[in-house]
Parts: C-alpha cells; sequence; structure tokens
C-alpha cells in the first residue's frame, strides 16, 4: 500500500480541486472540467503508450484526434440520399481506384525486384490513378456540395450509434498510424517527431477542405447522443421528482406555490444539464478505467518487458532475437488507436465536429505536456498529467486574473498596464504551462508519478 | 507575343510571389538547421521566436512612427532591425542560459532537448500575446509598389501585366546580403570554421582547443538575426499575426529537412523548394495555357494540380517524399 501513497494522494488533491471549482463556481463547469479530462486522459494513456513504453514520439495526435471526430459523423449521421444518388457512384467508383492502385502496386513490390523500372512504373500507377480519381470524383464531389449546402452537402453518415463510431475511430486512427508508421518509423527520433507533426496537418487540411466528407469547416453540429438530452429530462416526471426530493430542504422554505414552482423549474433546468454530464462522465470513466486495467497488464506482462528493453537498448532488444521494426510499428498503432478513440469522445461530448479547431497547439503539444508533466510509462501518471495539466488550461485565466488584481490592487482601475494585463489573462495559461513544463523537465524528468518498475 | 504574355503570367503569379515567400523560408530554414547542427536539437520554438524579434520590430516601428522618424520610401520597420535583433539576441541568449544549457552541458539526448523547446515555445507565444496580444498587425508603411501593373501595360504594350510590391523586391534583396555575409562568415573566417568544425564533430573540435562557449554564443547570434530578418521580412510582405507565425514554423520545418538538416546551403535552397512546390502546385494554368497553345486545344477546366486550400499540404508532402527517397535531403553533401 505505501508504494501507492503518492499515487492516491495525488489523485485525492486533484478530485478535491475540482470538488473545489464545483463549489464556488458551478457543479456544472466542474463537470465539464471532469469530462474533459477524462478525455484528456484517454488521450494521454495514447501518447503515453508510444512514449512512455516505446519511446517513439508521435507529434500527429492532432491527426488522430480528428480523424477520431471524423468517425463519429461518419457512423452516427444519418445518411443524406439526395446526395448519394446526385454522387454516391463516383464516389464509390474513386474509392475503388484507390483500392486498385494500393492492391496494383503491392503487386508490384511483391512481384520486382527494386529497381529504377519498378520505381517508374509505381509512379505511373500513382499518376494514372490520380487523373482517374480527378474525373471520377470532380463532377461527384461538384453536385454532392451543391445539395442543400446551408444543410448538408455531403454524404452523410450511416446512422448507426453514436457509441459504436467509437470504436470506429479507433480503427481509423490506427489504420492512419499503419501508413504513417510504414513511412516514418525508421527515422530518427526528432524527424519522427517533425514528420508526423506534418503529416497531421495533412491530415486535418484533408478534413478541413473535402466539403462532400464532413461539411469541412462548415462543421457538423446536432449529432446523436448516447445520454439522454436536457430538454427530454425537463420533461420527464421521475427527474422532476427526483430533483424535487434532493432539493426539499430547500423548497421547503419557500412559501408561495407559484413561487416554489418557479425555483423548482430553475433547478430542473440547472439539474438536468448536470445530470448530462454525470452521465458523460460515467461513461468516459468507464472507458479510462478499461484502459487502465489493459494498459496495466500490458505494462507488466512479458510484451511490456520487452518494449521496456527495446526502448531501453535497441541494439542489445534487437541482438536477443526481437522484431524492434515489428513491435514499433504495433506500438505505434495502438497508442493511435486509443488517441482515434479519445478524438471520437471529444466529439461525442461536444455534440458537434468543428474540424476548423484542431490546431497542433492544443491537440499535439498540450497532450504531450500532459505526458511529461505527468510520468513517463506510468499510466497513472499518464492520467494524472491529462488531469494537472487540463484543469491548469482552463482555470488558469481565472487564478491569473485573481493574481493580478492582487498584485495590481494598488493602481487605479484605469491604469493602463492593469487594464492591458487583464485583457490579457487568458494568454496566462501558456505561460503557466510553458514554466510548468521547463520546471518538469528540469527538477523531476520523470514527472510528478515516476516510472516504477516491479521486479518478479 | 502571347508567348510573352504567357511567360509575363507566370513571373507575375508564380515565381515572384515564390522567389520571396522562399526567401522569407529560407532564412528560417537556414536558423533551423543552425541550431540543429551546432546545438544538436529540433527547435520547436522556432516559429515564436521570429515572432518574438518581429514583435520587437513592430512596436518600435509604432514608436517612431509616433516620433515622426521615417525611412524615406522604404519601410521604418528597416530602420527597426538592429534593434530589434539585439533584443532576440537577448532573450535567446538569456532562454539558452537559463534552459537548455543545462541540458547541453548534461549531453542529454535530443529528444529531451526537444520537448524543453516545446516549453520554450509555450513560454514564448506567452509573453508575446501578453505584449501585444493575438491580433492582425500591419507596419508596412513608404511606398507599396515598385511596377503597378498598368504601368507596365503601358510600358509594354502587353496584355498581361507585371505587380513587383516593394516588400518582395526588399525580401530578396535583403535575404542575399544576409545570406552570402552568413555564408562568407561560415567559410572564410576562423571563428565561422571553428562553428563549422564543432557542428560536424563536437569532440574533435574541443580537442582541437576550439571554446565552446564562444560556438555556442555566435550560433544564437547568427540565429537572432536571421530569425528576426526573416520574421520581420514575412511580416510586412504579408502582416504581423502571432499564431500565423507559428504555423510557419512547419514548412519552415519542411524546408530545413528537404535540403538536408544540419547544413546551411540546403536549409537555403530548401525554402525555394518548398515555396516553388506549394505555389507551382496551387497555380491554376488555365490562362497560361489559352496563351500559348492554339485556340482549338484551349483547356475548358481550370488546370490547377490542388487546389489552393492545400498549400501548406503541399510542402508537407513534398518534406514526407524527401523522407521517403532521401531521409538525409536532396541536397545532400552540397557545400559552398
Amino acid at each position: 500500500m505505501k508504494q501507492y501513497l503518492n499515487v492516491v494522494t495525488a489523485y485525492i488533491i486533484m478530485f478535491t480541486l475540482i470538488i473545489l471549482v464545483g463549489i464556488f463556481q458551478s457543479w456544472s463547469q466542474a463537470l465539464s472540467i471532469l469530462n474533459y479530462c477524462l478525455i484528456s486522459a484517454v488521450m494521454t494513456i495514447g501518447a503515453n503508450i508510444q512514449w512512455g513504453y516505446a519511446g517513439l514520439i508521435n507529434f500527429g495526435i492532432m491527426g488522430y484526434t480528428a480523424l477520431g471526430g471524423l468517425a463519429v459523423v461518419l457512423v452516427s449521421v444519418a445518411p443524406v440520399p439526395e446526395a448519394w444518388k446526385a454522387g454516391g457512384i463516383n464516389m464509390i467508383g474513386s474509392l475503388g481506384v484507390v483500392v486498385a492502385m494500393i492492391v496494383s502496386i503491392r503487386y508490384i513490390l511483391k512481384k520486382f525486384q527494386k529497381s529504377k523500372k519498378r520505381s517508374y512504373l509505381i509512379a505511373g500507377i500513382i499518376l494514372i490513378g490520380l487523373l482517374l480519381i480527378r474525373l471520377l470524383a470532380g463532377p461527384g464531389i461538384e453536385s454532392i456540395e451543391a445539395v442543400e449546402p446551408a444543410k448538408t452537402g455531403f454524404l452523410g453518415g450511416l446512422g448507426m450509434p453514436i457509441l459504436f463510431s467509437w470504436i470506429v475511430g479507433a480503427f481509423f486512427a490506427g489504420g492512419l498510424a499503419y501508413v504513417i508508421g510504414k513511412i516514418a518509423l525508421g527515422l530518427r527520433a526528432d524527424y519522427l517527431a517533425i514528420a508526423t507533426l506534418l503529416i497531421a496537418e495533412i491530415v486535418v487540411s484533408i478534413i478541413k477542405h473535402e466539403d462532400w466528407l464532413a461539411r469541412g469547416v462548415k462543421n457538423v453540429i446536432g449529432l446523436k447522443r448516447p445520454v439522454p438530452y436536457e430538454i427530454d429530462l425537463q420533461t420527464s416526471p421521475w427527474f422532476i421528482n427526483l430533483v424535487e426530493k434532493f432539493n426539499s430542504g430547500k423548497l421547503k422554505v419557500i412559501d408561495t406555490i407559484s413561487e416554489r414552482q418557479d425555483v423548482l423549474k430553475q433547478l430542473v433546468i440547472d439539474a438536468s444539464s448536470v445530470y448530462v454530464k454525470l452521465c458523460m462522465a460515467g461513461l468516459f470513466l468507464t472507458v479510462v478505467i478499461i484502459l487502465l486495467i489493459v494498459t496495466q497488464k500490458a505494462l507488466y506482462s512479458p510484451w511490456g518487458r520487452k518494449m521496456r528493453a527495446i526502448r531501453d537498448n535497441e541494439e542489445a532488444a534487437s541482438a536477443m532475437g526481437k522484431n524492434v521494426v515489428k513491435e514499433h510499428l504495433l506500438i505505434f498503432i495502438l497508442g493511435s488507436a486509443v488517441v482515434g478513440l479519445a478524438g471520437a469522445m471529444m466529439v461525442t461530448n461536444d455534440g458537434l465536429f468543428t474540424p476548423g479547431s484542431y490546431r497542433p497547439m492544443r491537440y499535439t503539444f498540450v497532450i504531450w505536456v500532459m505526458v511529461i508533466v505527468g510520468g513517463t510509462g506510468n499510466n497513472f501518471g499518464a492520467i494524472l498529467g491529462g488531469f494537472v495539466v487540463w484543469f491548469l488550461w482552463v482555470e488558469a485565466a481565472p487564478i491569473a486574473l485573481f493574481l493580478i488584481n492582487f498584485f495590481t490592487a494598488h493602481l487605479p482601475e484605469t491604469n493602463a498596464l492593469k487594464v492591458h494585463l487583464i485583457e490579457s489573462a487568458p494568454y496566462f495559461r501558456f505561460l503557466m504551462i510553458g514554466i510548468g513544463v521547463l520546471l518538469i523537465m528540469r527538477y523531476r524528468p520523470q514527472g510528478i508519478l515516476p516510472e516504477k518498475i516491479i521486479k518478479q | 507575343m502571347d508567348f510573352l504574355n504567357a511567360i509575363i503570367l507566370l513571373l507575375n503569379y508564380t515565381i515572384i510571389p515564390a522567389l520571396s515567400y522562399g526567401s522569407q523560408l529560407a532564412l528560417g530554414a537556414i536558423f533551423v538547421t543552425l541550431i540543429y547542427g551546432v546545438l544538436r536539437f529540433a527547435n520547436f520554438a522556432t516559429g515564436d521566436m521570429m515572432s518574438f524579434g518581429t514583435m520587437f520590430a513592430v512596436l518600435l516601428t509604432f514608436y517612431f512612427q509616433s516620433l515622426g522618424v521615417n525611412f524615406g520610401f522604404l519601410p521604418t520597420a528597416l530602420l527597426t532591425i538592429p534593434f530589434a535583433v539585439i533584443m532576440m539576441i537577448l532573450y535567446m541568449l538569456s532562454i539558452d542560459k537559463f534552459v537548455f544549457s543545462y541540458y547541453r552541458i548534461k549531453k542529454s539526448p535530443p529528444v529531451v532537448l526537444a520537448m524543453v523547446s516545446v516549453g520554450v515555445m509555450f513560454v514564448t507565444q506567452a509573453i508575446i500575446r501578453i505584449i501585444i496580444g493575438p491580433f492582425d498587425r500591419r507596419f508596412l508603411d513608404g511606398e507599396k509598389f515598385i511596377l503597378k501593373a498598368t504601368e507596365f501595360k503601358e510600358m509594354t504594350g502587353l496584355n498581361e501585366g507585371l505587380t513587383i510590391k516593394s516588400t518582395q523586391a526588399i525580401t530578396i534583396v535583403i535575404t542575399i546580403i544576409v545570406v552570402s555575409i552568413m555564408f562568407w562568415f561560415l567559410n572564410k573566417t576562423k571563428t565561422g570554421t571553428s562553428m563549422r568544425a564543432y557542428s560536424d564533430n563536437e569532440d574533435l573540435a574541443l580537442l582541437s582547443g576550439i571554446d565552446p562557449k564562444k560556438v555556442v554564443l555566435l550560433t544564437w547570434v547568427i540565429a537572432g538575426i536571421l530569425a528576426t530578418v526573416g520574421g520581420v521580412l514575412y511580416g510586412l510582405d504579408k502582416s504581423y499575426k502571432p499564431f500565423v507565425y507559428f504555423n510557419n514554423m512547419l514548412p519552415i520545418f519542411a524546408a530545413a529537412i528537404v535540403g538536408g538538416i544540419g547544413n546551411p546551403l540546403g536549409a537555403f535552397l530548401g525554402g525555394y523548394v518548398v515555396a516553388f512546390g506549394e505555389i507551382l502546385i496551387t497555380y491554376a494554368y488555365k490562362k497560361f495555357f489559352t496563351y500559348i497553345l492554339p485556340e482549338s486545344l484551349e483547356p475548358n477546366s481550370l488546370m490547377q494540380l490542388l487546389s489552393t486550400d492545400y498549400k501548406f499540404a503541399v510542402s508537407f508532402s513534398i518534406l514526407v517524399i524527401v523522407l521517403l527517397f532521401r531521409p538525409s535531403g536532396i541536397f545532400k553533401g552540397l557545400r559552398l
């Protein structure tokens, strides 16, 4: 038990902070933070699998997150039959061409020796394929995007339950990781970081600009939800009764019936949003706990030991007969799939898909900061990092505002410096996180909860 | 006549913009490559450091304008570059002293230093946004055009106009000056040679009595000059917005790797490869072909390989292709 003391203390402090937000700001706010903390935790588990277990730098987290989000749209949104009628055949044809290209390239790679002729052949196939796709997809895209552009203008999804899309999101991200891994995993660490960063940027720009796929920067709103809607709750009697029971003490003090009705109405509205967020939190918590159990088991299994050996000394592990390339690819896919799952969860939580919001700052670097701060190679640490950094990210502005007011209390309200500082309070979050990373990297490079190796 | 028109069209819409954009990227790419070659890490704070230097140039430009100081037909910002460079170098040196030097002495792996530079990136971004805010600022004054399209048409009688913005000319001229001084310094002076020696083989360089502190100091000084000049030129040409500078880091990295990271000449050329790639692939050639082809063959589509939305994606794809086939860059082993 003693060896888990620091883990337990760290988590107790974290949850106390969130509860304090609930008491001082609002419960709805606290639960939003908790939900995002849980989503961040899933992302950090994914990044930690790659960085902590295997020492692979993946700066492409943004790309997998976006792909997970795309999966939600493609799976859960109802299909748009008019758009399918207008250009569906063309798009399916293009997909066929892509598949044919991949198959023929694979065939050539297998059949021929490495030579100039082979390279030209492959280049020729790619060129012809691209031309065919342009000819096929061009008119298709135009007619799809012309179908009610203000409302749809895209093919829509499959209309399946949204929870299913979480799995699909993980598969999408894993598939992308397979391709990227095949291309880039042989590179040196810092090259890999840059390459993945840029490839993620390509993925996001495709999602942003291919309007027929998921409306691009026009966003998809009103996605399905795995939990009830606030409006339904506010009219269902069991929920109103529940709220009444919870607040009976408060309601008893009020005398007139009409006033009591008004107060109850307000309470029901507040409670409905809290209830919805609580349901989400339950779902997310289940995912986090399942992932935690699986990753813990994996980390202390023979496979986990093998990964650590590869991380710590690639040459030695390779000499011992471990297939380093294969293991790296596997772990790259697994970690990315977890990140894709988190991306799908995030879009589900928001209820909308906004490709324009995927930026490397927020979805790559902040996640990396979480992993580093929390503790590399330690799953509890990674999750804690997600919590701590996300909490700081949200609460940095209020804290900064408080500090600014405190230190400039003696200055008049119209003082130019004070006004300027108060206006720029939101940017103190970058400062806090940056200084946090620098301090951790310097004085506790293993993170808050360092890696623990159990010897058996 | 049609042939001339076609050439002017290409010059106006692709070659001149690509040259000036390429110069801006090239300065940044040399900055990345120098840090990588001498200090041995990928600096993820590149874009924000460029933005930091530019911020001082912008603030000083506004200050000079309020004093009534100007630079005739040239932008005032050029006057402020020396001051901005000094501030930039001071900032870089203090960052190096308080942050990077610790890991250098400890001989941490490059990955750790890259992570640390992410921390520096956050801090720099915060400082910039707190001082100047996240807004878009234009600080170009003086003459805007050297050659206007209408003037050119009158002069030559061609259908197509040629516009040369003063910022484009300034960018190209200043880049040539800065880069030639830098290459002269690196190749012809003793200190420059010691820097290259340190970059090629640290142990041998130390053994032959090269002072590592001096090399590091010099690297940051050159880096400060390149970062500030590159940033100011970009800001004059487009506008100054902190977020855009952060994003510019990506094509700059692409340029540095395409040129072979650690090789300044490669990075310089890589900047142009990326810029020309981006602009030539996303340009619509319809008009060009209507000029050079006979009327019966005129194209009716835009003749555009990729839409301009994918401008950034093109440079990244160039990078991926280079990484696949020549991971050490297309200008491997090229030296002055």
